[in-house]
């Protein structure tokens, strides 16, 4: 048993025989041709040829992954009709008298180097679809277009990289995964194996592709990342299993998926997901979250075992932004302190840490860790579509010397000509009874509240998370912490500011309908509470006492 | 000659689908030159890839200039797609 790992684009389980994708070898020879207008004549029909194709994966791929995703190959014929594109390649066949081919291969070449020095990781991307178009009229000209797939049977389709269209051109009913070795978890192929819920393994190393034959025997984890070619009994039967659980839950995510957050009177409600690291980005994606509600940044100082650097963090804010596609991601600032420690953080030991040394409070006081981190966010923040939200408010004066901070980076990034977005979000967590009770105060001054159902309740009734012996005194819906909450919502909406529930109590489905008559515009749960939450709206009437 | 300066909504700017509805839209008028002027580049609004190439990303300021048949109708309708974010 040989055992590899990529990045996920989509998780599932899938179990059979590997298919090795076989690519012309775009390598293409330079052939002195005389006639040059029967080489352009030639060009000309081969991109004809190409704008049609492309038609009909496009019909292919709206039935298939929806006209958002489909789109890209409409603007692939686009691109094919680039009139810098296609003059570079009639002037490459008329002053160098060479066959179309060349002519396709080293314009191709100049767009994809053009795109790939881009500053820009979006744009770099695009040197894929370059290639992809250029390809298909190479192909086309020589007459060796890639049939992919042509056996009965399901198979795991393994190859180095794949083109967008080479993806919706595979037949779904015969594929039962791929895995790649080259590719970027960016790409629109990776974006488009989502939609069409075909596992994916980007990124498996050229290692993986030298090792692997047509017929060898495999499993694709899509949830770990890992693939096994020929596995041994134990690993098969263990990951049968795996794949039977994870099938009974898919029925409900697809009676669920792609349904609105809707009562059955037309109220609507964003239904975002709670993670605490970037590899939980996959479950986000997988229980249709509209969003991240909440992203626990305390992850990368857990795990590193000294202060991270504004670039580590940029790189995996920016990652989780990216991946969410333009859905909204709401980072929380470092919340460490009582339950959560770090050892190069020397904090002192507490009496009483729950009131103690943490959260903003530590951002306060060293606003140096403070300043890296809103730094890393604003860089990240042209990525996508960020919040940011302070943990642990009590006051107006800390709110105030927050803004000043963020106001401070963002003339800082200004003046070193550093890009961040203007409309990034700024919130604050209600957790503490004197935010919600100075909630008309705190909501002139941000975009929006998430509620912290977990803090508010232990500091709202006295009683320690911790502590196991008064359990029967924590009554987490107690009238006060729901008072709290609605006061909180009106305060919010009467000054343009929408609010959102994070803590557990956002996932009590006993509650729902009390959230939604109070007015709250977000729940955020965990991602694997998505569609339970979604079903319990989708099942209240609140045109009905 | 005829122009105006808009701003970038699209969060992700100028990227593939915005750059490709553009080329669409100048290319109904193929009698009126349209261009843009940004990031200190100059480039033609009918090819995808020149836009691209430009780098326009959010909040970026682009001088549309139209020269040629209708070009102030020309403007406003692309003035207009700009300002509503490509319908993103």
């Amino acid at each position: 048993m040989d055992k590899y790992t990529g990045k996920g684009v989509y998780g599932a389980i899938a179990v059979g025989k590997i298919s090795v994708f076989k690519k012309q070898d775009a390598e293409v020879k330079r052939v002195h041709v005389d006639d040059t207008e029967n080489e352009k004549r030639r060009y000309e029909e081969a991109k004809n040829a190409s704008i049609e194709q492309l038609g009909e994966i496009y019909q292919k791929a709206l039935k298939e992954v929806g006209e958002a995703n489909a789109a890209i190959f409409e603007i692939h014929q686009m691109m094919l009709d680039d009139e810098d594109y296609n003059d570079s390649i009639n002037d490459i066949i008329e002053t160098q008298n060479v066959n179309a081919e060349y002519a396709v291969a080293v314009t191709a070449d100049n767009f994809a180097e053009m795109f790939s020095n881009m500053d820009d990781a979006y744009m770099k991307a695009r040197a894929a679809d370059v290639r992809d178009i250029s390809n298909r009229i190479i192909g086309n000209l020589t007459g060796e277009i890639s049939k992919g797939n042509s056996s009965d049977e399901k198979v795991i389709i393994c190859a180095s990289d794949l083109a967008p269209s080479e993806t919706v051109a595979l037949d779904k009913d015969k594929v039962l995964a791929f895995v790649t070795a080259h590719g970027s978890s960016n790409s629109h192929t990776a974006i488009l194996a989502r939609n069409m819920n075909i596992p994916a393994r980007i990124g498996a190393g050229d290692e993986f592709l030298s090792k692997i034959k047509d017929g060898d025997e495999a499993i694709v984890d899509g949830f770990t990342g890992e693939i096994f070619v020929s596995p041994d009994s134990g690993t098969r039967e263990r990951l049968l299993k795996k794949q039977s659980e994870d099938e009974n839950k898919k029925r409900l995510l697809q009676e669920l998926k792609g349904k609105e957050n809707v009562t059955v009177d037309g109220r609507k409600i964003n239904i975002y997901a709670n993670i605490g690291s970037v590899d939980n980005i996959g479950a986000v994606l997988l229980n249709d979250a509209g969003g991240i509600g909440l992203f626990r940044s305390e992850f990368l100082y857990l795990e590193s075992s000294d202060y991270p650097t504004e670039e580590q963090q940029f790189a995996a804010y920016k990652k989780v932004l990216e991946s969410m596609a333009g859905k909204k991601v709401i980072i929380r600032t470092l919340d460490i302190g009582a339950d959560k420690q770090v050892d190069y953080f020397n904090l002192k030991k507490e009496e009483n840490p729950a009131l103690g040394y943490r959260a903003i409070r530590i951002c306060l006081t060293r606003p140096e860790i403070f300043k890296t981190q809103l730094r890393a966010l604003y860089r990240a923040s042209v990525y996508g579509h960020l919040g940011i939200m302070f943990p642990m408010i009590t006051s107006v004066s800390e709110l105030e010397k927050i803004l000043a901070i963020c106001d401070e980076v963002k003339a800082e990034l200004k003046a070193q000509s550093v890009e961040y977005s203007e409309s990034v979000e700024l919130g604050i967590m209600i957790e503490t009874p004197a935010a919600a009770i100075i909630s008309g105060k705190l909501a002139q001054m941000v975009d929006f509240f998430s509620v912290g159902t977990n803090d508010l309740t232990q500091y709202t009734l006295a009683c320690d998370r911790q502590n196991p012996d008064i359990e029967q005194f924590v009554d987490t819906h107690h009238e006060a912490i729901l008072e709290l909450i609605r006061m909180s919502a009106e305060n919010a909406h009467k000054h343009g500011a929408w609010i959102g529930i994070c803590g557990e109590l956002a996932a009590d489905t006993t509650l729902t309908e009390t959230f939604l008559r109070m007015g709250i515009d977000e729940l955020s749960v965990s991602p694997t509470f998505v569609l339970k939450v979604r079903d319990a709206v989708r099942n209240i009437d609140l045109s009905k006492n | 000659m005829v122009s105006k300066t808009v701003k970038v909504v699209n969060e992700q700017g100028m990227h593939m689908r915005p750059a490709g509805e553009l080329a669409k839209a100048v290319k109904a008028h193929p009698d009126c030159e349209v261009t843009l002027n940004a990031n200190g580049k100059t480039v033609k609004a009918k090819a995808p890839m020149q836009i691209m190439s430009a780098c326009i990303k959010c909040g970026n300021e682009v001088e549309i200039v139209c020269n040629g048949a209708d070009e102030q109708a020309v403007l406003d309708e692309i003035a207009a797609m700009f300002e509503s974010g490509f319908g993103e």
